[in-house]
């Protein structure tokens, strides 16, 4: 944090001046450890252990925070008979379908009252809010629709045992799962000590209840693994237990790493979802406005999801205007539909198979800055066209002439037959606009000056585009062309002439348009209707322009405000600044401490209260139950915290929505020196992998040939630099304060290798080698894991190889493979596996050899580490025969 | 001795000395290195602001630091030092010992104390004036700090540690730039700091070689700049910081304090940044950290104090400042009063002879 | 300057007249010197804004002359990041006014071994162009059972994490309306 977030840290530092313990574990020892109370060093991807042991101590020495769990989570509720874990399974759940190397996750699902002899026993499911199949999820991202809530369920009549006992509670589950991760395991896969373990215990579970509350910070290295949504569910767990959800100095912190990386996922330019975590549709799933509707938000279920269909077709009004109509469903058909998954990397796969012909890079270096680097530049020399909008002239935009595979031969200048257009965008200060930054904050920045030259911004870019796309097929009469033809894309101008953003962050948050508000602008998302007399462009932040204000640009200072100045720019939803802060209150709705007092029931006035928006229906009290059956809001009970999810609950085991298990379980990186010592089942058997000839993996575990490559890699950022370098490496004084790419090594594998401090390096993994100068360190140690020493080695990625950049060098990037998250589709990063060695790399054509001749020396193929299932257990479609 | 007691050597308002009629109370800075995080936001916010063009693109292979030494185009360092748990002890013994030896840095001790957090382990945190922004629930800070004074609470040796401080121009109570400067491009500014006109200095770099810290340079020659796009200004010139003397007399706070995400570096009148830097030295103490010492804080040393306060968390070459260091016209007045007393006596002497011859 | 004050502020006279004897003090302070003003008070306007480098959304102050921005740096009315920036944050001014930064549209002709330029409006019109002809060469109306895809997999994108939320719906909008489905930014990287 420290490191990457330095003006954040600022919180940190203050607490710890006021006696708060920060505790970081971190594979290198980094700015950060180095004023923390404690720096745990891990090996790279065994998060799960570590946390799952955290959830086991928890459990068997009760520590948990037992009014909270029961009230408020998902531990009372019973799971399907049918259910079979990893403990029984060898590493998978049951559900495991060998063909399409995905979960059935039906047998996860909550167990349902009986009732009568109709009722689907097991399950909460069936055509509408049912369990789709773990491939399709995948193949659509599912796990990204859930950035504002959890997922449908069919309704929220489920079966609960509040004592706990019951061997199907998810409790009594929970705590068979993770029976065997002890501080043992953990020193045994993580390669930390066990009083390491005790202290983090130790500190943690004292330090929640209560009157105090523990918070978990991580930065998006945390996804970039093959269970990386898992790891960041089992820091969900363990907060849920100790009651540090919904609360003050509680929760689960995302440090992303870009302006607006938050907004760009609310406001998707994601394949898989529509603007506020709507689904975009699947062939199959959804090829039709019911079917689409009732998988997205069933109105049986708890919560505001229920009301997902009104959201749907707000939206579809603010695109499409007069022509959405309740007759042709809103214009549910002018929405194209996937087939698959399109993420970032299947793109680069097809680009590179000659399947797409033009493509946009918007303030992004893939050539640099994304996994499989070299596959991303070989790629680019496939597209007829390419649009590069940069401030800068970046590797991605040069790669016909500067990519290393030029020196190599892989590629030459006269052979790219790509069309480039490079074209400069306006600066953060030369336009107006929102970021969200990573605490849901939309924050407006005014426009300073006029952008200079030719720079225009991305929003007069599209807009000028669209015009003329528009205009070339003004008179067609082709269906296809209506999506384009009717979309609302008249939008007033401000005083420079160019398309006013005021107008779209209007349009963004929605209109009344008939009735009674004919005209106005929404005030909140609980205004919008399915009825299509509402439209909105973003339903998760309507109300950012209520009352004709624009909320983002409130700007009160912070030193005149209370501690969630509330009137400086406009958190999503409705201005909270902590989400499900009802469980701030206990059941009752008092404060749960008057420590830790932040929103509560005003028992004279009849509604919630405190220093926060309450994220709850206001006027409802505590007390209140609602009729059995009843869905949507209204079936929330006062003392249901998380509204967003279906059943009101906090969920510590995910009957649906994860789609590589219900609970996080470790297991080890696609490509590891280490054999799962946990299971048979070696890696995450869900994950998605890409055997192909150029995107080859290194042996695994006890594999023959894993000694070739038997050292952990891991990649990251330095607070000097950003990403891939585009708005750091062109600046003189970033450049000049990391100049060079360099590895970090400790001594004693500097000793094994014989590698100077100062001098180079080689780093080889089954893709690419890159050289790089070795800082020699005692910040990384040597973990000693089942009795082996592994040493990992650390890259910072910010470098790229180019002419026009301050400083360059190779990328780290070009190290990696890909294979990726079935939850999210984003690749692992953060674990691989290389070698290293003195000296600088061969250039052209030689550097192929060197890695060729290391593929051959380990016997790599392309099934190398490919093989999803490594356990025999629990054979396919085998789970509903087998004993509960 | 009057006007002459002070002017080189000893405790005094140098502002004062350097007759400005109504100076200013004299400013500074406290660089508390224990929160320091490494960011180099200073570096590059004084760069920014002084328009200080870039100072080489060569990895040194000295942990994360790039930038070397304070120079004439680097007006802000930090410095990275990676030490393992024996370095760790012998810093914390040294402490102790500057402690048993009375450290002068330390307040007398009837002077208000102050107060000691829960805070332990391997890195320093402690208590100190944080202004509260968040709700001030039961008073939490004065429970949390009563709860540690009665715990005792001790820093635990860790294994390795990472020390990382910013370093700047000292603005000596007695600078010796200044006091070799021919020219009077070099002044002590109504803020008691000490800055170059550039448009007066001629670059004959006498002060470069009078500052004991090294920290004042020439900016020799135009670099290669044509990355940083405008023309290097003042070349030829001697270089250092001005403590943003611009800002300062607008009453804005100078580039680096006013980035530093952490407040590691902290600016005020040199009087708060004293008391500052010295009840945090306490609190450290307090929490077993005596490694924790204050660097420049002793207007009795040679340089009269400095107006940039450190603390230091080991000795003071392991950062690459000197233990000791001497403006080397703090003798001047002994070397006059030992010249004249020689020049008396030698001059009685000859009286002596002369008439002695006489008798 | 009358006679009587250029006299007056000869630098030995005003070392005696100020007392400062040694001429360390107001005696010696140049025209330059007495002048200097920081350009954050002398700026035409400040604008208020936010750093775009990480997440963590601090507050920028923008100082602005002559329609040049002079200095940018942290606001400290934001309660995020009260007046404080890192490094990159501190550095925006020069992202802003870099040197190497590109203000001119390039164009690469397929197979050519440089860059030439090219009228911003024209590239607008190409690029438009292309796209509708990619679109209708690699239109997918159906699957192979017959259901509605209605969509190009010819047209990708990626980026927008830096970008504003009012960019990225008019981004979405545009290629979800044009069938054009591959669009991707960093938060999948």
């Amino acid at each position: 944090m420290a490191e990457c977030h330095p003006v954040a840290y600022q919180w940190v530092t203050e607490a710890r001046l006021r006696g708060a313990k920060v505790i970081h574990i971190d594979p290198r020892f980094t700015r950060t450890s180095a004023t923390a109370d404690k720096h745990v060093p891990i090996r790279a991807g065994s998060d799960v252990v570590f946390l799952g042991a955290l959830i086991n101590h928890i459990l068997a020495n009760e520590l948990y925070f037992k009014e909270y769990v029961v009230a408020f989570t998902n531990a009372a509720t019973m799971v399907s008979e049918d259910y079979q874990d990893t403990e029984d399974l060898d590493g998978l759940f049951s559900g495991y379908d060998d063909k399409l190397n995905n979960y059935d996750p039906s047998s996860w699902a909550y167990a349902t009252e009986g009732e009568g002899p109709n009722a689907s026993p097991g399950t909460i499911g069936g055509p509408a809010a049912g369990h789709e199949h773990g491939h399709s999820g995948s193949e659509r991202s599912a796990g990204d629709e859930h950035g504002s809530g959890g997922p449908a369920l069919e309704h929220a009549k489920v079966k609960r045992d509040e004592s706990l006992q019951d061997p199907h509670t998810v409790f009594q589950i929970l705590k068979r799962h993770y029976a065997r991760y002890t501080p043992e395991m953990v020193s045994e896969v993580c390669g930390i000590s066990v009083d390491d373990f005790h202290y983090v215990a130790r500190a943690v579970t004292e330090n929640s209840g209560r009157d105090r509350t523990s918070a978990f910070v991580y930065a998006v290295g945390w996804t970039q693994h093959t269970l990386g949504a898992q790891f960041i569910r089992t820091a969900a767990i363990i907060q849920l237990l100790l009651g540090n959800m919904g609360r003050p100095g509680g929760g689960i912190m995302a440090l992303r790493g870009h302006a607006s990386i938050q907004g760009s996922t609310d406001i998707p330019t994601l394949y898989n979802i529509l603007p506020g975590y709507l689904a975009m549709p699947m062939v199959g799933n959804h090829d039709t406005w019911d079917d689409y509707v009732s998988a997205i938000g069933n109105k049986q279920q708890k919560g505001f999801w229920a009301n997902a269909d009104a959201y749907a077709v707000s939206l579809l009004k603010a695109w499409w205007g007069d022509a959405a109509t309740k007759e042709n469903d809103w214009a549910f058909d002018y929405l194209p539909r996937l087939s698959g998954a399109h993420g970032t990397y299947q793109t680069t796969m097809a680009m590179k198979d000659g399947q797409v012909e033009g493509y946009f890079l918007l303030g992004q270096n893939p050539a640099v800055g994304s996994a499989h680097a070299k596959m991303q530049r070989l790629a680019l020399a496939e597209l007829k066209w390419l649009v590069v909008r940069d401030l800068q002239m970046i590797e991605s935009a040069t790669f016909w002439k500067d990519a290393p595979e030029i020196a190599t031969g892989e590629l030459s200048t006269e052979k790219i037959g790509t069309e480039v257009f490079f074209l400069p965008p306006a600066s953060h200060v030369e336009k107006a606009g929102t970021f969200t930054q990573t605490q849901r904050l939309l924050q407006w920045r005014h426009k300073a000056v006029n952008p200079p030259g030719d720079c225009q911004s991305e929003l007069e870019f599209f807009f000028e585009l669209g015009k003329r796309i528009r205009a070339r097929l003004a008179d067609s009469d082709d269906p296809r062309d209506r999506p384009l033809l009717d979309l609302t894309w008249d939008y007033p101008l401000d005083d420079e002439g160019e398309i006013s953003s005021e107008a779209v962050l209007q349009e963004i948050n929605g209109r009344h348009l008939s009735g009674d508000k004919a005209g106005e602008l929404a005030g909140m998302y609980t205004e919008l209707k399915a009825d299509g007399s509402t439209s909105s462009g973003c339903w998760i932040y309507s109300g950012v322009y209520a009352g004709g204000v624009n909320r983002s640009a409130n700007r009160k200072p912070g030193r005149e405000q209370g501690p969630t100045a509330q009137e400086w720019g406009w958190a999503w939803p409705d201005n909270r600044r902590i989400l499900y802060n009802r469980a701030s209150a206990d059941p009752e709705g008092k404060p749960w401490s008057e420590r830790k007092k932040y929103v509560w029931w005003d028992e004279e006035q009849q509604q919630w209260t405190g220093i926060d928006t309450p994220d709850f229906v206001k006027t409802k009290a505590p007390s209140y139950r609602p009729e059995p059956g009843t869905g949507g809001p209204d079936g929330l009970a006062g003392d249901d915290p998380f509204v967003m999810m279906a059943d009101g609950k906090g969920w510590l085991f995910a009957p649906k929505g994860m789609l590589d298990g219900p609970l996080p379980t470790h297991y080890e990186p696609q490509e590891s020196p280490v054999q799962n010592p946990l299971y048979g089942q070696q890696s995450n058997p869900a994950r998605r992998v890409f055997p192909r000839k150029d995107n080859l993996w290194s042996p695994s575990g006890n594999a023959p040939g894993a000694e070739v490559y038997p050292f952990v890699f891991t990649t990251y950022r330095l607070t000097e630099h950003h990403t891939a370098g585009g708005m750091s490496r062109w600046l003189p004084y970033l450049s000049e304060l990391q100049p060079e790419f360099f590895c970090e090594v400790s001594p004693e594998l500097a000793a094994e290798r014989g590698l100077a401090n100062g001098g180079w390096a080689t780093i080889v993994s089954a893709r690419s080698a890159v050289e790089a100068r070795v800082l020699v360190t005692e910040r990384m140690t040597p973990l000693v894991i089942g009795g082996r020493t592994i040493h990992q080695v650390g890259l910072p990625y910010h470098w790229g190889v180019g002419r026009d950049a301050v400083v360059s060098g190779d990328a780290a990037n070009d190290l990696l493979g890909i294979a990726l998250d079935p939850n999210v589709q984003i690749q692992e990063s953060k674990a691989g596996s290389c070698d290293i060695v003195p000296g600088r790399r061969p250039q052209g054509e030689a550097l192929l050899r060197l890695v060729e001749e290391y593929q051959s020396r380990a016997g790599v193929t392309v099934e190398t580490s490919n093989q999803l299932r490594t356990t025999t257990a629990g054979a396919s479609g085998s789970s509903k025969e087998a004993d509960a | 001795m009057g006007f002459w007691q002070h002017q080189l050597a000893g405790p005094t308002d140098p502002s004062h000395d350097a007759a400005w009629e109504e100076p200013e109370p004299r400013k500074g800075f406290f660089t508390d290195t224990s929160i320091c995080i490494g960011c180099k936001a200073c570096e590059v916010a004084c760069k920014e602001w002084n328009a200080i063009p870039e100072d080489g693109l060569s990895l040194t292979g000295n942990s994360y630091d790039n930038t070397g030494s304070l120079g004439a185009s680097t007006w802000r360092h930090v410095a990275f030092i990676e030490q393992t748990a024996d370095r760790v002890e012998e810093a914390r013994a040294s402490g102790r010992r500057l402690v048993d030896l009375g450290m002068p840095a330390l307040r007398p001790p009837d002077a208000p104390q102050g107060s000691p957090s829960a805070a332990s382990g391997t890195a320093p945190a402690g208590l100190e004036g944080v202004v509260p922004t968040a709700v001030a629930d039961d008073g939490s800070l004065d429970a949390m700090a009563a709860a540690a004074r009665t715990a005792h609470a001790t820093g635990t040796l860790p294994d390795f540690r990472w020390l990382m401080a910013s370093d700047v121009c000292k603005h000596c109570t007695h600078a010796g730039c200044l006091d070799v400067c021919p020219t009077g491009a070099l002044f002590r500014t109504e803020h008691g700091t000490v800055v170059v006109q550039p448009d007066v200095c001629n670059g004959c770099g006498y002060c470069v070689a009078a500052c004991p810290f090294g920290v004042i340079e020439r900016r020799e020659d135009e670099r290669d700049d044509k990355r940083g796009g405008g023309v290097v200004s003042n070349v030829g010139v001697a270089q250092k910081c001005t403590l943003c003397y611009d800002r300062l007399g607008h009453d804005q706070t100078p580039a680096c304090a006013q980035a530093c995400p952490t407040t590691s570096i902290k600016f005020g009148t040199l009087a708060e940044m004293l008391d500052t830097a010295r009840d945090r030295v306490e609190v450290l103490h307090d929490n077993g950290f005596t490694e924790a010492r204050l660097y420049g804080a002793n207007a009795d040393d040679g340089v009269g104090g400095t107006g940039s306060v450190f603390l230091l968390l080991d000795e003071p070459e392991v950062y690459g400042l000197p233990p000791d260091p001497r403006v080397p016209t703090a003798d001047l007045p002994d070397m006059f009063r030992k010249a004249g007393i020689a020049a008396v006596a030698m001059f009685g002497m000859a009286v002596a002879a002369f008439a002695g011859r006489r008798r | 300057m009358d006679a009587k004050r250029t006299f007056l502020s000869w630098p030995v006279l005003r070392q005696v007249a100020s007392g400062d004897f040694l001429g360390r003090g107001p005696a010696v302070t140049s025209q330059r010197t007495r002048d200097l003003e920081p350009r954050t008070s002398t700026a035409d306007r400040v604008v208020q804004s936010v750093c775009p480098y990480c997440a963590v959304g601090c507050g920028q102050k923008v100082f602005v002359k002559d329609e040049k921005v002079v200095q940018i740096e942290g606001d400290p009315d934001s309660p995020i990041s009260r007046g404080r920036l890192c490094p990159k944050g501190s550095a925006s001014e020069q992202l802003v006014n870099s040197p190497g930064r590109q203000t001119k549209v390039l164009y690469r002709r397929p197979h050519a071994t440089d860059w030439e330029p090219l009228d911003r409006d024209t590239a607008l019109d190409m690029i438009a162009d292309r796209f509708v002809e990619s679109r209708r060469r690699t239109w997918q109306d159906h699957d192979e059972h017959g259901r509605p895809l209605r969509r190009t997999m010819g047209i990708a994108s990626l980026g927008g994490a830096t970008l504003d939320n009012e960019e990225n719906y008019l981004i979405k909008k545009l290629f979800t309306a044009a069938g054009a489905i591959q669009i991707e930014n960093q938060a999948r990287i």
